[in-house]
């Protein structure tokens, strides 16, 4: 027989495999699933690879679909660490896009130089103050912010459409509901010549780091992990819980309204309602990957976009619904939950009499 | 009646029971042996492996060597398979754990039989087990209020539901984890005697406490643990205190008194203050207490304590009333009162205290954060932070592997051991000690008193809440008491007897304090 037995603490070797192993066999399973079918396991496997890494130009897709996943995931992560469940990020992302365009599109005219940073600084601030009222209804009233945050997200997208067939409609659009394109000094420039990849993943990779810093070397940071670790100890300490959790709501939707803006000046160009393939809830899912630790969020993200990337190459080539890839990446999140169990206890046989 | 030797014979035997978590070897060749119709005080600082070994026990740990035996039916002593709770509960194991496990949201008589029922049965069988559960009542003369849901029942009911449950799955090897820390004196007078009464009948109890006068009164027999090794294991006749404490410490600890209080302003001052709400509710309390001395209030849990504790600490304010702290009127947030110079200790560590995912070091300088030398314009300084924590290790002789240790994994002494450091750091001139020492032991506790004590002489005042009538007559000047959200006069310590406080404690009589309260 088997059993479980609590471990101690689990070292750092086993804090980076089990992600790992997670996300394998997430990978494993989806393939069982797939041979189900009837679809050549082996060759779906050697497609979905070469989809997402075998040329730089799979390589660099694989990068630019990451770009929005590790701001997202940085949202998630940022909240969760300190328990402040915000499943908006999608909501947030689209707030921040309607506010990068609104902002881009011709409507102000400043210096060039200067239109980059507004439009970026405009999409955080967008995101960031539509998180502002469930983390101040969390902190002051105790509303559940699972509720407000995934409901918002619904509101959010609404409104966007409705923007979009009204006052934000491109007059040259052709009748498209897509808002006007945004100004060459808004756009943020490409990385590679001739590929869809970037200046977003610098600022995705910096804004990281600066997780990364905030967490772990500022005071803000302190009292962020504390009111996750324990709020009512944080409070008896001195800590003001609920201005906490708001600053942290405020970063959370900023940094996914800064992943909108991104999607808008470096991708996109303008804003359509299918802008986001859902990049805000696959953020959540990069989080838990990345046990919530800002800079794995960063391989995390990478994994998750090399699965959408590789399998639409995949689904083109062999006729599989491109659906596959969120069951890959929903088995992600099931796998990480399971891997999460091994963290934290061992598993041990026993003789039994 | 220890002298005449057990009368039953063997029902439970650890072989050689070794664990080691890690580096540390908590349970180090453990032997024991219980009769059936014995009491076996289990002793031994925290750490100790007390805990350890009963949950070798209960089958929650898997023992790296050693054997478990339990006798049959038959009375033959049959190896018990390890690490299965269920086959621990079917050779007739019970446990009534210090922190209860009882379904609130359900009866006493639903938490008894919870467990017993066949999943998929009708309720038939309900009315035998109501049956049989009444009968072990008359039986023990654990009388319990059958049909009121736990939420409304006072700490000792409670804990008499518990002991039926653990009595009512045929159990012959009864196990109680400071089964007192919540009860009245004289509730815990009732709970001896129904345990020796359960004795008679051959029933084999082994029984943890730190409480040493219970231990005398109650066990045969002494077995004491030692860094994991047993160090003792002999009858209770011939044994005293100071016996059993040098067993558990390994040296001499002596019974100290507080020296008398030269009192100062006053720290704490409240007139007619009313706070809080439900039954925790305090209600029109008048107290001052001056720099330099120490008062005790004493009560059971859940008699206003916590509003008390948090009007001082800060996280409550007062509804009605005048309350002065360290000169500041009325309520104040807890970063305010800590910057007044209110040093605080949480009742409840575990919930209020730590942090237990954060490193020892952060939560020692959580409440200071954001003061130099732990940080500059919002950034942390690790190697200050550090330095600190090194300090406070050394001189409240925390035991850690070290201060980026995650806090979860030091034992209970350890952690109320650095809250204290933190309390005290700064020097505080009001300290809040709510329930200072509640489940540690005897060495632990003789610092956490040594440090009160030295804050009180050095000039601190100190209100102190406990419900141990030890630690309130070893620490306190005066000494109030509260019930039903009432707080007494206070009454000179000295001047008090623990039979008086015990009764004022259970709301009876209030006499001795000069009032109806």
């Amino acid at each position: 027989m088997i059993r479980f037995e609590p471990r101690a603490q689990p070292s750092l070797l086993l804090r980076i495999a089990i992600p790992i192993a997670s996300a394998l066999s997430a990978l494993l399973l989806s393939l069982v699933i797939l041979a189900l079918t009837g679809t050549p396991a082996s060759r779906a496997i050697g497609l979905l690879l070469a989809g997402a890494a075998g040329s730089v130009f799979a390589l660099t897709e694989t990068l630019t679909r990451a770009t929005p996943l590790i701001l997202t995931g940085l949202a998630a992560a940022i909240a969760f660490r300190s328990r402040l469940w915000n499943i908006g990020a999608e909501g947030q992302l689209y707030a921040g896009a309607l506010a990068a365009v609104a902002i881009g599109s011709g409507a102000i005219e400043g210096p060039p130089w200067l239109m980059l940073p507004l439009v970026c600084l405009a999409g955080a601030l967008a995101g960031g103050l539509l998180m502002l009222g469930p983390a101040l209804l969390k902190a002051k009233l105790s509303v559940d912010e699972v509720v407000t945050t995934l409901l918002l997200n619904f509101v959010v997208l609404l409104f966007v459409q409705m923007m979009l067939e009204g006052p934000l409609k491109d007059p040259m659009g052709m009748g498209w509901p897509q808002s006007a394109p945004i100004v060459d000094e808004a756009a943020l420039p490409k990385l590679v010549a001739q590929m869809r990849l970037h200046a977003g993943l610098i600022i995705a990779l910096v804004a990281a780091l600066l997780v990364a810093f905030l967490q772990r070397a500022t005071v803000l940071g302190f009292e962020m992990r504390a009111v996750g670790g324990n709020a009512s100890a944080a409070a008896f300490a001195g800590i003001p819980v609920a201005a906490t959790l708001v600053k942290t709501g405020f970063l959370s939707g900023a940094l996914a309204g800064l992943a909108g803006a991104g999607e808008v000046a470096g991708l996109k160009g303008y804003l359509t309602s299918d802008l986001s393939p859902g990049f805000g809830y696959a953020g959540i899912v990069v989080a838990m990957l990345a046990a919530l630790e800002p800079l794995a969020v960063i391989p995390a993200a990478v994994f998750i976009a090399g699965i959408f990337v590789g399998a639409d190459t995949m689904s083109r080539s062999l006729g599989v619904s491109n659906y596959f890839a969120d069951l890959v990446v929903a088995l992600s999140l099931l796998c990480v939950l399971v891997g999460s169990l091994f963290l934290r206890y061992r598993l041990r046989r026993v003789e039994t009499a | 009646m220890s002298a005449e030797g057990p009368a039953f014979a063997p029902v439970l035997a650890l072989r050689g029971i070794t664990k080691r978590f890690g580096a540390l070897t908590a349970n180090d060749a453990v032997d024991l042996t219980l009769h059936g119709g014995e009491i076996v005080a289990l002793l031994g600082e925290n750490g100790a492996g007390k805990t350890t070994l009963m949950n070798i026990l209960l089958g929650h740990y898997l023992a790296d060597q050693g054997e478990v035996s339990v006798a049959s039916p038959e009375g033959e002593l049959r190896p018990l398979p390890q690490g299965s709770p269920l086959a621990a509960l079917n050779a007739g194991i019970g446990m009534v754990h210090q922190h209860f496990t009882l379904a609130e949201n359900l009866t006493g008589f639903e938490n008894i039989v919870l467990g017993l029922e066949p999943l998929f049965g009708l309720a038939r069988g309900r009315r035998a087990m109501r049956r049989t559960v009444e009968a072990l009542m008359a039986r023990t003369g654990l009388v319990v209020r059958l049909d009121l849901r736990v939420a409304e029942l006072g700490v000792g009911e409670r804990q008499r539901i518990e002991i039926l449950k653990a009595l009512s799955r045929r159990t012959r090897i009864l196990v109680l984890d400071e089964p007192t820390a919540v009860l009245t004196p004289q509730e815990a007078e009732g709970l001896f005697a129904a345990l020796r009464a359960l004795a008679a009948e051959g029933l084999g109890i082994v029984f943890i406490s730190h409480k040493l006068d219970e231990v005398l009164a109650l066990s045969q027999r002494l077995v004491v643990l030692r860094a994991g090794r047993k160090v003792a294991d002999r009858p209770t006749v011939g044994a005293d205190r100071a016996l059993i404490a040098q067993l558990m410490v390994g040296e001499e600890v002596e019974v100290e008194r507080p020296a008398p209080a030269q009192p100062g302003p006053a720290a704490l001052e409240l007139q007619r203050v009313s706070a809080g709400s439900g039954r925790t509710r305090l209600i029109e309390a008048t107290l001052i207490l001056r720099q330099g001395e120490i008062v005790g209030i004493a009560g059971v849990s859940g008699n206003g304590q916590s509003s008390l504790a948090g009007l001082v600490a800060g996280l409550l304010g007062p509804d009605s009333g005048i309350m002065t702290v360290l000169g500041r009127q009325g309520g104040a947030s807890p970063a305010e009162r800590r910057r007044d110079g209110v040093g605080r200790l949480a009742e409840d560590r575990h919930r209020d205290g730590m942090v237990g995912d954060m490193t020892v070091a952060e939560n020692l300088v959580i409440e200071r954060r954001g003061e130099r030398p732990f940080s500059h314009l919002g950034l942390l300084r690790p190697k200050a932070i550090r330095a600190a924590a090194q300090d406070a290790i050394a001189s409240y002789d925390i035991r850690c592997p070290g201060p980026d240790a995650p806090l979860r994994l030091l034992s209970g002494g350890n952690i109320q051991k650095l809250l204290l450091a933190r309390a005290l750091a700064g020097a505080p001139r009001l300290i809040l000690a709510n329930q200072p020492t509640r489940g540690l032991d005897i060495g632990a506790t003789v610092s956490v008193h040594r440090r009160l004590r030295e804050a009180a002489e050095a000039g601190a005042a100190v209100l102190l809440i406990s419900e141990d009538l030890d630690e309130l007559f070893a620490l306190s000047h005066r000494i109030a008491v509260i019930h039903g959200g009432r707080l007494t006069p206070t009454a000179d310590a000295d001047r008090l007897s623990a039979a008086e406080i015990g009764l004022a404690m259970a709301g009876e009589a209030f006499s001795a304090f000069g009032a109806a309260a």
